[in-house]
Parts: C-alpha cells; sequence; structure tokens
C-alpha cells in the first residue's frame, strides 16, 4: 500500500471541497476501499473519512408522496433492522440481511455498499488483465473463470456483475439518491445509478467526481405484504449472489395490482425486470404467470461458459421468489 | 445389537479444556504475538510467471523505501550452508526436495517468492515488496491436472508407489451387478484461521530461537539445523499455540528458512506471517485428484472384484503421494482388488497431507461407488456394507486388534432416523424442499509411535508432565491431563501441569497422522505409573491410595521426584492390523428449483478404542463433520491455468463453512477399549472424523435428488444442470 494523506473532515462543505481533486477518494466504513488499496487495485493519494458528517438517520418525510429517507452513512445492520424500514420496506431489510456478514454490515454503510466495486478476481488481481481496472488491459473473465459473472447488459469489454444485494432492492423500490457537490443537489433515479460496462467498464455508475452521496429516498409503495428477497448462493451466509431476486408485489383480491421485480448476480447493475413487471400487471398471482413472466424475463440473456447455469437458476429463482412474495408456497 | 449402555464410557463427562479459558479470554500467545526487541519483519515479493526464469530483477526502489533493511534475491541472498551441501531443510515426502528459495533465477510456480524485504514495519515492507520489479524469460507451464493426466506415472519412491493386486481384480467385469464411475476431487486448501509464521531470532553466531507455527517443533527444529550445519541443540523452537493447521504445517517450507536466514543477515529478530493469498500456494494444499472405481458384485450383494484407480497432481521439482487408495485394499471382504496410484507433475507448488489426506479424497470414490452399487442392488447400503464385512485384513490376512464397525453402524442408524430414509431417491420432502439421507465409513492407520516424556511430582502438589508434542488445536494438552489424572487420582486436574510445544522438552512426534493420543498418551500413561511406583518405593509398603504428596516430599527432603521415559508400541502389534474406523450419517435438504442443498443433519460415529477424553473427542468429530461438509460442498481451489494463478485465493472466495451451514451434529462413540494399542486401550481419532464424509454428503444428495454429483463440490449448479 503506498502510503497517503487521511483527513477526516467535520463539515459538509470541507469534505464536497477536499473531494474535487483527482486521486482522492471518500472513506465510510472502508471495508471495500481499504481491501481494495491493500491489493494495489486503487491508490488514492488522499482519504476523506466522512465519518464525522451528520448524514446518519431514518426518517419519514409526509410531502405530496410520503418517503422515507436513509442517510447515507447509515449501516447496513441499523438499516436492515430499523423499525420504519421493516414495516414499510421489509424487502430491503431482508436484501440488507442477507448480504456479507453480521461484521460486515455492521461496518458498511449505504452509500458505501452502493459504490462497493465488482467482486470478479480479475479486477481484484492486479498481475491479471482488467479493462475495468486498467482500461484496454483485456478482460481476464470473459475466457477464465466466470462462474459469478453477468448474463445481462454484458459487452465486449466487461461481464462483472455489481455485487449488492441492498441494491438489488431500492432498484426494485424505485428509490432515488440525493447527492451533493460544490455546485449543489442533483437525484438521480435509482435504476440510472448504476451503469452498464459498455466501453467504458471502468465507471460502475454515474456519480460525478466531486459528488457525494447524502441520501437515499424511496417513496411510499403498497409491496411491504407481499415483499421476498432470495439469495441463491454457495453458502448459507457469507457469501455473494449467485443469482438473487427482489419482489414487491401489490396484491389485491388475488390479481397483481403492480409487480416490481430486480435481479442481483446477473449484471452490472441491479437489473430490473420490466417486461416480466408489465407483464404481471393485473393478472392473477399463479405459478403459471410467474413462470411466463420469468421466461420474458430471461429475454437476451447470455452466457460465458461456468456461468452457464445461470439461464435456468435465474427463471427458477425468479418463479421461486414470486411464489414466496404472493405466499404460495 | 442394542448395547450402548453397556459401554458408557467410565468418565462421561471428561475434563474441560484445560487450555480453554485461555483461548477464549485471548491469554493464549500464539507464534504470530510474539514481540521481540528490535524485531523487524519480511513480505516477499512474487512471481506473476508460472514458469520460466528470472532475467532481471530490479530492487533499487525497495532498498531505498523507508524503514527497509534488506533486500534478498537470487543474486544476493547469503548462501544457506545446508542447501550448498544438497542437503533439504526438510525430508521430503517421497523423492525429490522442496524448492529452495533465492537460490537461482528459476521460477517453478506462479506466486513462488523472487524476493525476500525486510523492514522495520509490516506495512513498509509490503510497500517496498510492491517497488520491486521482475523480468522473465516466460516458458510454457502446465498447472492442470486434468489436460495432464496422460502423463502420469507411478511415483518412483515413497509408501504409496506401486500398484496392487489380489486375486483377479478384472473379475469386477463379469459380474451380475456393476459400477465403473469416475470421482474427482479438487484442489483443497487447509485454510486455518492462524496464518503461517516464523519469528527467527539469532542469539549468538550459532544459535538461533524460533518461534513458529509448526506441527512438530521436533522435525523444525531438525530442518532449521541441518539447513544452518548448527547443532541440534543450537535451535530452540517454540510453539505453545497453533491456530488450526490441517496439515499444511506438517513440514518446514522454504520461506521458514528464507526467515531464518534473513535474521542471520540483518542480526535482527524478523518475523514473517504470510498473508491469505499466499497460504495458497506456499504450504501446500490437497492435491485435485481423479479417481476411477470399477466394482462388481453378484445379485446378492457380494463383491468379486473392485479396481481403484487414482491420478493426483504434484509438483515438477518434488513428488508428494499419499494414501489415496489404500483403504480399498482392505475395507471390504472382496476376492480380488486391485489398486493403481499415479502422480503427475505440473508447475505448481507440492501439495501436502491436509485433514484426513489421501484417505478422505480416497473415500469420497470408495464409499460413494458402494452407494452407486447398493442403489443398482436394490438393497440398504449399510446392508450391503454388512455383506460385505471384513472380520480378518483382507490385504495380509491378519486379525484386527480391534473392529467394532457393526455396532458403528447400527448406533448412527438409530440415532439419525435411517429408517425415514428411502430406497428410491427423490421421494422424500419436507417443506417443500427434498430430503435424503446418506452414510459413508472412514478408516485410518491405528498405530503407537515412539515419545519420551518427563513426568515429575513437586514439592508444592504439582504434577508436571513435559513432551515437545504441539497442540494443534485438538486439545492434546487436556488429553494427556485427563491420562495423568487417572492414574494420579489423588491429585486434582488443576495442579496437573502439561508442558509442550518446546523443542527443549523430550522428543515427542509431530502431530499428525492420528497418533499423538496413542503415542504420547501412551507415553504419558507409561511415566505416570512409572512416577506412581517410584512414589510407592519411597514411602515403602502400606500407602494409600491418595497420598499427601507434598507431605512426602518434604519429609524425604526432596524438592522433586521424576522419571523420564520413553516408550512405543507393543512387538505383538506385529501381529494384528489395527485401524480406527468411523461412519457418518448425513441428513440434507436439497431445494428442488435453486439446487441449493443444506446440511440439516449429521451423526457421526467413532470406533477408536476407548476415548479417553470425551469433550475434546466430541469437538474433534464436530470439526471433522464440518470439515467434511466443507470439502462436500464448497471448498476448491479455482485456479485459471491460462495464467498458472489461484482466481479465489481468499476467504471470500474460498469458502469454509460459516455457522449458518453446521447443523446439529452428535458424535457418537463405540468407546470398546483396545489394549493391543495402548495401555488406555485409545486409538487415534483425528483424521476419521472427515474421512468418508464428504461421500456421506454426496449420498444422501443422491438420496434427496436422485441426481449422483461425482466431482466435488456438490454446488447449486451442479444440480441444476
Ligand atoms: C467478504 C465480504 C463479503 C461481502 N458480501 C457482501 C454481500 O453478500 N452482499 C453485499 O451487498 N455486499 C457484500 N459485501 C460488500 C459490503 O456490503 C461493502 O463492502 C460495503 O457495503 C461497503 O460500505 P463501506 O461503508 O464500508 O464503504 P467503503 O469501503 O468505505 O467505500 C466503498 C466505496 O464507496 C465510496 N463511498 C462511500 N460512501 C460514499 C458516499 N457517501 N458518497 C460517495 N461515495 C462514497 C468510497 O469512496 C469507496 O469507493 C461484502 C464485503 C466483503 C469484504
Ligand atoms: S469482467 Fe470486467 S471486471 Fe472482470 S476482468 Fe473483465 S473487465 Fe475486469
Amino acid at each position: 500500500m503506498k502510503q497517503f494523506q487521511y483527513i477526516r473532515p467535520a463539515t459538509q462543505q470541507s469534505v464536497l471541497d477536499a473531494i474535487t481533486k483527482p486521486g482522492t477518494k471518500i472513506l465510510a466504513g472502508g471495508s471495500n476501499l481499504i481491501d481494495l488499496m491493500k491489493r494495489g487495485v486503487t491508490s488514492p493519494d488522499k482519504l476523506v473519512d466522512i465519518q464525522k458528517l451528520p448524514l446518519r438517520g431514518i426518517s419519514q418525510n409526509k410531502g405530496n408522496v410520503m418517503t422515507v429517507s436513509v442517510g447515507a452513512l447509515e449501516l447496513n445492520s441499523a438499516v436492515a433492522e430499523n423499525k420504519i424500514i421493516k414495516e414499510s420496506f421489509p424487502l430491503l431489510s431482508m436484501a440488507l440481511n442477507a448480504g456479507a456478514s453480521p461484521q460486515l454490515r455492521n461496518m458498511a454503510t449505504v452509500g458505501g455498499n452502493m459504490m462497493q466495486r465488482t467482486r470478479c478476481t480479475y479486477f481484484y488481481d492486479t498481475a491479471m488483465p482488467c479493462n475495468k481496472r486498467e482500461p484496454n488491459s483485456g478482460c481476464g473473465a470473459m475466457e477464465g473463470i466466470n462462474r459469478m459473472h453477468a448474463i445481462f447488459g454484458t459487452s465486449e469489454k466487461c461481464i462483472a456483475v455489481h455485487p449488492s444485494d441492498m441494491c438489488v432492492a431500492l432498484a426494485a423500490l424505485d428509490a432515488s439518491v440525493e447527492v451533493k457537490s460544490k455546485k449543489g443537489t442533483r437525484y438521480i433515479p435509482f435504476t440510472e445509478f448504476h451503469r452498464l460496462p459498455g466501453e467504458t467498464p471502468q465507471l460502475d455508475n454515474t456519480l460525478a467526481t466531486g459528488e457525494l452521496i447524502t441520501r437515499v429516498i424511496i417513496p411510499h409503495n403498497n409491496f411491504a405484504k407481499n415483499s421476498y428477497y432470495l439469495k441463491v448462493r454457495d453458502r448459507s451466509s457469507y457469501a455473494f449472489a449467485l443469482i438473487s431476486v427482489a419482489v414487491g408485489l401489490d396484491i389485491r383480491g388475488g390479481n397483481i395490482n403492480e409487480a416490481r421485480l430486480a435481479m442481483g448476480g446477473v449484471a452490472h447493475k441491479p437489473w430490473r425486470l420490466k417486461a416480466a413487471e408489465q407483464f404481471l400487471k393485473g393478472k392473477p398471482a399463479t405459478v403459471a404467470n410467474f413462470e411466463e413472466a420469468a421466461s420474458l424475463a430471461m429475454q437476451g440473456a447470455k452466457s460465458f461458459g461456468h456461468n452457464d447455469f445461470k439461464l435456468k437458476m435465474a427463471p427458477a429463482s425468479i418463479i421461486e421468489a414470486l411464489s414466496n412474495a404472493a405466499k404460495l408456497s | 445389537m442394542k448395547q450402548q449402555a453397556q459401554h458408557t464410557p467410565p468418565f462421561t463427562e471428561g475434563i474441560n479444556r484445560v487450555d480453554g479459558i485461555m483461548k477464549v479470554t485471548g491469554a493464549a500467545k500464539y507464534s504470530a504475538e510474539y514481540e521481540l526487541p528490535g524485531m523487524t519483519y519480511a513480505v516477499f515479493a512474487i512471481s506473476n510467471i508460472t514458469k520460466g526464469t528470472i532475467t532481471s530483477i530490479d530492487t533499487k526502489a525497495a532498498e531505498r523505501a523507508p524503514g527497509v533493511l534488506a533486500v534478498l534475491t537470487h543474486l544476493n541472498a547469503p548462501k544457506v550452508p545446508g542447501y550448498e551441501a544438497g542437503k533439504d531443510p526438510s525430508k521430503p515426502p517421497t523423492t525429490g526436495g522442496p524448492l529452495k528459495f533465492f537460490v537461482d533465477n528459476s521460477v517453478k510456480y506462479n506466486g513462488q517468492p523472487i524476493a525476500m524485504v525486510v523492514a522495520d514495519s509490516f506495512e513498509r515492507a509490503t510497500y517496498a515488496a510492491s517497488l520491486i520489479k521482475a523480468q522473465y524469460n516466460k516458458q510454457q507451464h502446465e498447472t492442470d491436472t486434468e489436460k495432464n493426466k496422460f502423463k502420469a506415472a507411478a511415483p518412483k519412491g515413497g509408501r504409496n508407489g506401486g500398484d496392487y493386486k489380489r486375486g483377479t481384480p478384472d473379475d469386477w467385469k463379469a459380474a451380475a451387478v456393476k459400477v465403473e464411475q469416475e470421482y474427482v476431487v479438487p484442489i483443497n486448501v487447509h485454510n486455518p484461521m492462524e496464518l503461517s509464521v516464523t519469528l527467527a531470532h539469532w542469539t549468538a553466531d550459532d544459535k538461533v530461537t524460533v518461534y513458529a507455527k509448526t506441527q512438530g517443533v521436533k522435525s523444525t527444529q531438525n530442518a532449521i539445523a541441518q539447513a544452518f550445519k548448527l547443532p541440534v541443540e543450537n535451535v530452540q523452537v517454540t510453539t505453545k499455540f497453533v491456530g488450526g493447521a490441517f496439515g499444511n504445517a506438517l513440514r518446514t517450507w522454504p520461506h521458514e528458512i528464507a526467515t531464518v536466514q534473513a535474521a542471520k543477515l540483518v542480526k535482527r529478530p524478523v518475523k514473517t506471517v504470510l498473508t491469505r493469498e499466499l497460504q495458497f500456494n506456499t504450504v501446500g494444499y490437497r492435491p485435485y485428484t481423479w479417481q476411477k472405481v470399477s466394482m462388481g458384485a453378484s445379485a446378492d450383494g457380494k463383491l468379486t472384484g473392485i479396481i481403484h484407480e487414482a491420478t493426483a497432481q504434484t509438483s515438477s521439482f518434488e513428488e508428494f503421494t499419499e494414501g489415496t487408495v489404500n483403504m480399498t485394499r482392505f475395507m471390504y471382504a472382496c476376492p480380488s482388488v486391485g489398486t493403481v496410484y499415479k502422480i503427475t507433475p505440473l508447475d505448481v507448488n507440492t501439495p501436502t497431507w491436509m485433514r484426513g489426506p489421501g484417505e478422505a479424497t480416497g473415500a469420497f470414490a470408495l464409499e460413494s461407488a458402494m452407494d452407486e452399487l447398493a442403489d443398482k442392488l436394490g438393497i440398504d447400503p449399510i446392508e450391503l456394507r454388512i455383506r460385505n464385512h471384513a472380520d480378518t485384513d483382507p490385504e495380509n490376512g491378519k486379525p484386527f486388534s480391534s473392529k467394532n464397525l457393526k455396532e458403528a453402524y447400527e448406533m448412527g442408524a438409530d440415532k439419525i432416523g435411517w429408517s425415514k430414509r428411502k430406497l428410491k431417491p427423490g421421494t422424500l420432502t419436507e417443506d417443500g424442499w427434498l430430503i435424503g439421507y446418506g452414510m459413508g465409513t472412514g478408516v485410518f492407520g491405528a498405530g503407537r509411535g515412539r515419545a519420551t516424556v518427563k513426568a515429575a511430582l513437586l514439592d508444592n502438589g504439582t504434577l508436571l508432565i513435559q513432551t515437545s508434542v504441539t497442540d494443534i488445536g485438538v486439545g492434546t494438552g487436556t488429553a494427556m491431563t485427563q491420562i495423568a489424572s487417572e492414574i494420579f487420582t489423588g491429585i486434582p486436574v488443576k495442579k496437573i501441569k502439561f508442558e509442550l510445544g518446546d523443542s527443549s522438552l523430550p522428543p515427542s512426534p509431530t502431530q499428525g497422522g492420528s497418533t499423538i493420543t496413542s503415542t504420547v498418551g501412551g507415553a504419558v500413561h507409561d511415566a505416570c505409573t512409572q512416577l506412581k511406583e517410584k512414589f510407592q518405593q519411597l514411602i515403602g509398603n502400606g500407602g494409600t491410595d491418595k497420598p499427601d504428596y507434598v507431605k512426602v516430599l518434604k519429609e524425604k527432603n526432596l524438592p522433586q521426584l521424576e522419571v523420564t521415559v520413553t516408550s512405543s508400541g507393543s512387538t505383538e502389534m506385529r501381529n494384528f492390523s489395527s485401524y480406527s474406523y468411523s461412519v457418518h450419517f448425513v441428513k440434507v435438504k436439497v431445494h428442488p428449483k435453486t439446487g441449493v442443498v443444506r446440511v440439516d443433519n449429521v451423526v457421526s460415529v467413532a470406533d477408536s478404542g476407548h476415548i479417553v477424553s470425551p469433550k475434546t473427542a466430541r469437538s474433534q468429530i464436530i470439526g471433522g463433520a464440518i470439515g467434511g461438509i466443507g470439502m462436500a460442498l464448497m471448498e476448491e481451489g479455482i485456479m485459471d491455468h491460462r495464467y498458472g494463478r489461484y482466481v479465489n485465493n481468499n476467504y471470500a472466495d474460498y469458502h469454509v463453512p460459516i455457522s449458518a451451514d453446521i447443523p446439529q451434529i452428535d458424535a457418537l462413540f463405540v468407546n470398546k477399549p483396545d489394549y493391543r494399542v495402548n495401555p488406555m486401550g485409545a486409538k487415534g481419532m483425528g483424521e476419521i472424523a472427515l474421512i468418508g464424509m464428504s461421500a456421506a454428503v454426496a449420498n444422501a444428495v443422491y438420496n434427496a435428488t436422485g441426481k449422483r454429483i461425482r466431482e466435488l463440490p456438490i454446488t447449486p449448479d451442479k444440480l441444476l444442470s
């Protein structure tokens, strides 16, 4: 690890001033960034620890649209156990609790979770080629070990997945992200926060240099009763998703009024299943409909060898998650 | 055979771990925790190529980096005297020898240290190591066992070389019912919590003190003495606690010699703690092993012939062999058996023994094949094993010193509820999950080696017992204390002090291969017995059963009364075959849609003689079962053969079971003494805790799903395809 400067400003303004400079990185819980520094994947000159900023708290706002706001420095464990979240968005609570381990969730923050980088092992190993770490060095995974890799939205340059569980739920919940910079405040729809690799896999998301995530805002919905987060993984805990599915259903009299579906472990970003959602709208909550939705969701999927199994596991998981959310099984 | 009550151990509870409080309070000092004045830290720069030569290496920036004391490479490293003489610092497993670091410019595997930085802090050493740049002349490498199977040949040396044949093994082909299948056990990496540690400190020109993570302080002492041409007694090795080893600290590895070498150069203590990544290719692993079992049986389930073949990987510079196929020779009463064992050299570091070593690999194949045969015959897998039970050792015709395997089958079957198992797979469900039951047998040689123990009664009432053995976490100190306390019934357990892990103490063997309870326990038993006799002589006739030791010693004006005893197994043992057995029973749940496997219940039964220390024995069985779950369901060192590099060399990506994967585990003991092995009637039970477990899981998965996974680990993707 190369030597670096470390500062811990007390005000948002000084953080915003500090992060405009290239080579500067925001430090929150550190559970991803420090690992990446140790492995030599990233070597910032300066760390700006934001833990002193008042970016905590979970509150309900009763405006035109009822929303819940979650501070960027809230811990993953605290959000998962929060009463408002558990009651209004059990899906988010389930997804958070499916992530990492209790120790990590006690360190990890909401902002850090969104910004965590892929777990593609070629990305982590500086002796291997990786377009995301080092543009134009090649993609080690494409013809290498790609069991954990993407089946949707891949490019010639990169087939990595975004590893977060929390983000899959937030994408399904149509959250938005409040970001601040010296230029002011802007809001990014959660589904547009992360991006596909395309020609520039080094960019994970649409956050610009100099921007700080301050809050995540979740609009009220009617999915609380019929939510489910399914995570299929190689061991019972402390493993990244092979496939995960976030489901929120608004079921009225056996019919699906509205559906939200997102998948993890399949793409460079939380993967919303809009076609499946559209299909389910207004239909009875039956296994037959879930099967149809799953096959719609799988259109355009493409695998790379070791991850061929995802073509089977993904639709099976969608059906299973929908059935659980609808309490059919 | 409902005789369980009859064999209730005399002490159903057993004593608590003598070091338990120290371990949970952090008072136990592990090797990496020793701090010496002026201590420095060593970090390796490693090769990024897999095979070739270093054409140039630039260490200037590293040398100039803050805090750096020295950078060792093949260009400047001081010679290790024992290396020059062509001697290896540690006994090679068979032929060839371990790699010697920094002797020439050759690169034999990816991740091989090419330079060693010594600095005044670990972080500075790490940073400086990152500045070292090497140029290579790359050669084509081979790291894929599967691809290089065709090159495999019988090992040239070692106990596991040579084919075995009894009767006409090909008879299986003509049998009424046949199984012919291939099985694969991938690379498994020990991955104990504690990383490899060496802290070396030269206290004089010809004297060195080492705190090391080792399973045998004596073997490390010898290896260092040989490498540096020192009198053995000039090397002091201390290992008070080991945070798991599972075989990876059975030998002295070249990076340990390099650490001692560096300490000599910088004239300060040097500490090396390997990183997790380096653990994967520096201290051994279970080799990738391909196996094929061909077996046949008559329609009534009597085995007629078995052929068990195995091909495993080794390094290009050293043969590593293990007893992968050996169990098949004596496990079942089969007239015709053939075994073939081959190894194929690859551009990797040398593998080593890991948890139940080759036997665990072999048992996966043999016990899976037995399950397949039972399935084809349409009989219960336990019934098949009973029909082919070996009453005497079919390999050498000798009687067994003891064998209660049938009783073990019965105890375990009762406990897990085997009667609920359906013969037809895929027919049992609970809450939407498929349910399956499976079993597998384990076996491992039970011998007794030589050990020397000093036992002393002190005039403060302490019974002090000393020997060099290490406790790798299994509870050796506890078991030895238990043995002593049964001889000296008048001395409270807390007054018994068992000292271990120090090369200056009387010699005991390296901890491994399930021999310590028998070997060291036997010597502790003999030493304590002789000490008691000596004491009896001191007080003459008429002594009580619980004499006042302190009073007597004071009266006789003796500060202490001691004996030093060397003992080993009896010659009578030559007339017997002696093994410990285990039977593992597993209930699994398999999700029908996602292929997720969860182990729901485990019952492991050990037939390993008298259970000396019930609490630590139970822990060992539980630990073995967990290791077996890991081997069966998740453990695999994955290499990208294009680069010869591991892609999961960390704790996040190399999966071992975590708490949520571990179900209820019952450890049962037949607990019938075998006094032929040692005076306590105990047989080893280290390895059997795991051997056979992975087959039990795989067999249960088959019973649940009708899918036979013959390539470990059984991950969800394999059940979906
Ligand atoms: C072994 C292991 C297993 C894991 N398993 C899972 C899993 O199963 N599921 C899962 O979802 N996650 C998993 N994680 C990842 C974990 O969730 C992340 O490491 C964590 O969420 C990161 O949060 P942090 O606060 O520690 O971020 P940090 O490490 O501090 O930062 C991560 C990144 O976010 C940036 N950042 C942080 N806060 C802000 C902000 N407010 N504005 C802008 N940028 C910011 C930092 O600059 C940095 O680039 C695992 C991690 C590990 C180490
Ligand atoms: S998949 Fe993406 S992250 Fe992985 S090696 Fe390829 S470019 Fe790098």
